[in-house]
């Protein structure tokens, strides 16, 4: 079996009074697909930004690669490799898509310094965004895109960080058949590429194909764990999903 | 080759200002321009925080008042000469910007700019306390001789204006096109996002209040050798306040070259109108235009100009 990549240890959030997440563990492999569902409300978004930094968390710990980064801010956790996309796409709407890219090519991507010529930024930002299939729309501004170019502008931004982890935030919500299918493609072509990839999706056809591991998390907690087709055939999934 | 041209147009504006003051001409000519200068490091540092990073700062009165007053108490203590008076007010403000970027820039928002009005209206009632810099009274202070071969010491102060407000412009020109500036437009277009994209937020805000604090200390620093008579309603004058964000709005808050514009333009309608009508029609002016220009022009004379030759140039 693959090394472990990121190790959640027993993290818990609270907002106030309202515990979103308690005592949540889980472990991805290297190179692994990995999808995390739930119903609405399930803690999803919230486990995701706990482990990108976006929140901190009340108990528990995260690691990466075996080193203990909880506490870091998110920009760290970023450089060190996980990137991560938004449910909501987030833009950086003064700035053409190509710009878009640059900020995490600069910033973040380890191998760069801050004093890399700006024609190997934008040469490398347009080598991501032609394996994205965004390549025709480099000079245009980015909010002047339509809904899956926005999806896959937020892939692509992620791309450009370097990471060894990308977390993909419901990347498909919204999007046509054919749409998800393309998104889809975007996906296992990152992962060949060896870069792990934790996928949460509402819609099941995509998650399920595209998963070789799946959590189930109800309510803050997690309910089940196992292959696409354990899960599907999990009473408390069943349960959590459609009641009793 | 890229950077030369704006350093080689820096100066020759400075040397212009100094050729201008060699043919003479009206006092008085020289005495309007030291504001309109003034104002153009003040609207530039502004920009850097408020156009470039996204944070509204109505406080820009504390941080040009704090630079006349770090002034004021070097000058009654040790007659300290001017470039160290501006060194120092501009060290006083930029770290007054730290400080209250730490204490306040985790505030989002509207809420930042609240606490920057706070800021200014504490500082305020502490000079107001404070005797050693006369208090509410003001203070007067004595001019040196006028030096070297400029007629008058408001001559002097003028190309030293012109100077700092070259600097200021060059700096605020090497942000915009250097990898923080990137950082800072990221800040500005989307926080979280930019958190996430690797742009390490807080270190780039407290280093934007901190070189804007700076700035803006430095435009207030001469200020005690310009008027002579410093006290804490001049000062802290809500002039600055409204000026220093207006003036970028009117010109353009996404590039250095805005708050230049909006500042040469609007500091001269103010002179001539103070002037030919009235010195109370000042901020009567700046609301007009700036409503006006929100609903124009929300991009400013820059975005303007950019629609209308289409080019994306800096």
């Amino acid at each position: 079996m693959a090394g472990t990549l990121l190790d959640v240890q027993n993290v818990t959030k609270r907002f106030g009074g309202f515990t979103a997440l308690n005592e949540v563990n889980l472990q991805v492999h290297e190179g692994e697909r990995f999808g995390l569902i739930g119903p609405n409300g399930s803690g999803k978004t919230t486990l995701i930004n706990c482990v990108s930094g976006s929140l901190p968390n009340d108990g528990g710990r995260v690691l990466f690669q075996g080193r203990d980064i909880t506490g870091l801010p998110a920009h760290q956790r970023t450089r060190l490799g996980i990137a991560r996309t938004f449910q909501i796409p987030k833009p950086f709407p003064s700035m053409t898509v190509l710009q878009n890219l640059c900020i995490p090519l600069e910033y973040a991507a380890p191998a760069r310094s801050h004093g890399a010529p700006r024609d190997d930024v934008a040469a490398e930002a347009m080598e991501i965004l032609r394996l994205i299939g965004l390549q025709a729309k480099a000079d245009v501004p980015s909010i002047g895109l339509n809904q899956i170019e926005m999806r896959k502008l937020e892939l692509a931004r992620a791309m450009a960080a370097k990471p060894r982890l990308l977390i993909s935030d419901e990347a498909m919500a919204g999007l046509s058949s054919a749409e998800v299918d393309d998104i889809l493609a975007n996906l296992f072509a990152l992962n060949e590429r060896g870069i792990t990839i934790i996928m949460i999706e509402h819609i099941m056809r995509a998650v399920m194909r595209f998963s070789e591991r799946i959590i189930v998390l109800d309510a803050g907690e997690k309910i089940a764990e196992g292959t696409p087709d354990q899960i599907l055939h999990n009473p408390a999934v069943e349960k959590a999903y459609l009641g009793e | 080759m890229k950077r030369a041209v704006p350093l080689a147009t820096g100066l020759g504006v400075v040397v212009v200002a100094l050729l201008l003051t060699r043919l003479g001409g009206n006092p008085y000519y020289y005495f309007a321009a030291y504001v309109i200068f003034q104002y153009v490091v003040l609207a530039t540092a502004w920009n850097i925080l408020g156009g470039y990073t996204g944070y509204v700062n109505f406080g820009s009165a504390a941080f040009f008042a704090l630079g006349a007053y770090t002034a004021v108490v070097l000058i009654l203590q040790f007659k300290a000469p001017l470039p160290v008076l501006i060194l120092a007010g501009g060290l006083v403000a930029g770290f007054l910007g730290l400080g209250i970027g730490y204490l306040t820039l985790r505030l989002r928002g509207v809420f930042f700019s609240i606490a920057t009005l706070a800021l200014a209206v504490v500082l305020q009632t502490m000079v107001v306390n404070w005797e050693y810099v006369g208090g509410a009274r003001g203070i007067n202070v004595v001019r040196p001789a006028a030096i070297l071969w400029f007629r008058t010491y408001v001559e002097f102060l003028f190309v030293v204006m012109v100077l700092l407000a070259v600097v200021s412009a060059t700096v605020a020109w090497w942000l915009q096109h250097s990898w923080i500036g990137r950082g800072l437009a990221a800040i500005r277009d989307n926080e979280e996002a930019a958190e996430c994209m690797g742009v390490p937020t807080l270190r780039l805000k407290l280093f934007a209040t901190t070189v804007s604090g700076f700035l803006m200390g430095v435009a207030g620093a001469p200020f005690p050798y310009y008027v002579t008579l410093v006290e804490p309603a001049s000062a802290f004058d809500l002039n600055y306040a409204v000026n220093s964000l207006a003036m970028p709005m009117i010109g353009g808050t996404t590039t250095w070259v805005g708050p230049v514009i909006g500042a040469v333009l609007l500091g001269t309608a103010q002179q001539v109108a103070t002037v030919t009508i009235s010195s109370a029609l000042n901020l009567l002016i700046v609301g007009v235009v700036l409503v006006a220009f929100v609903i124009l022009a929300p991009q400013g004379i820059v975005g303007l100009a950019r629609k209308v030759w289409g080019g994306r140039a800096t």
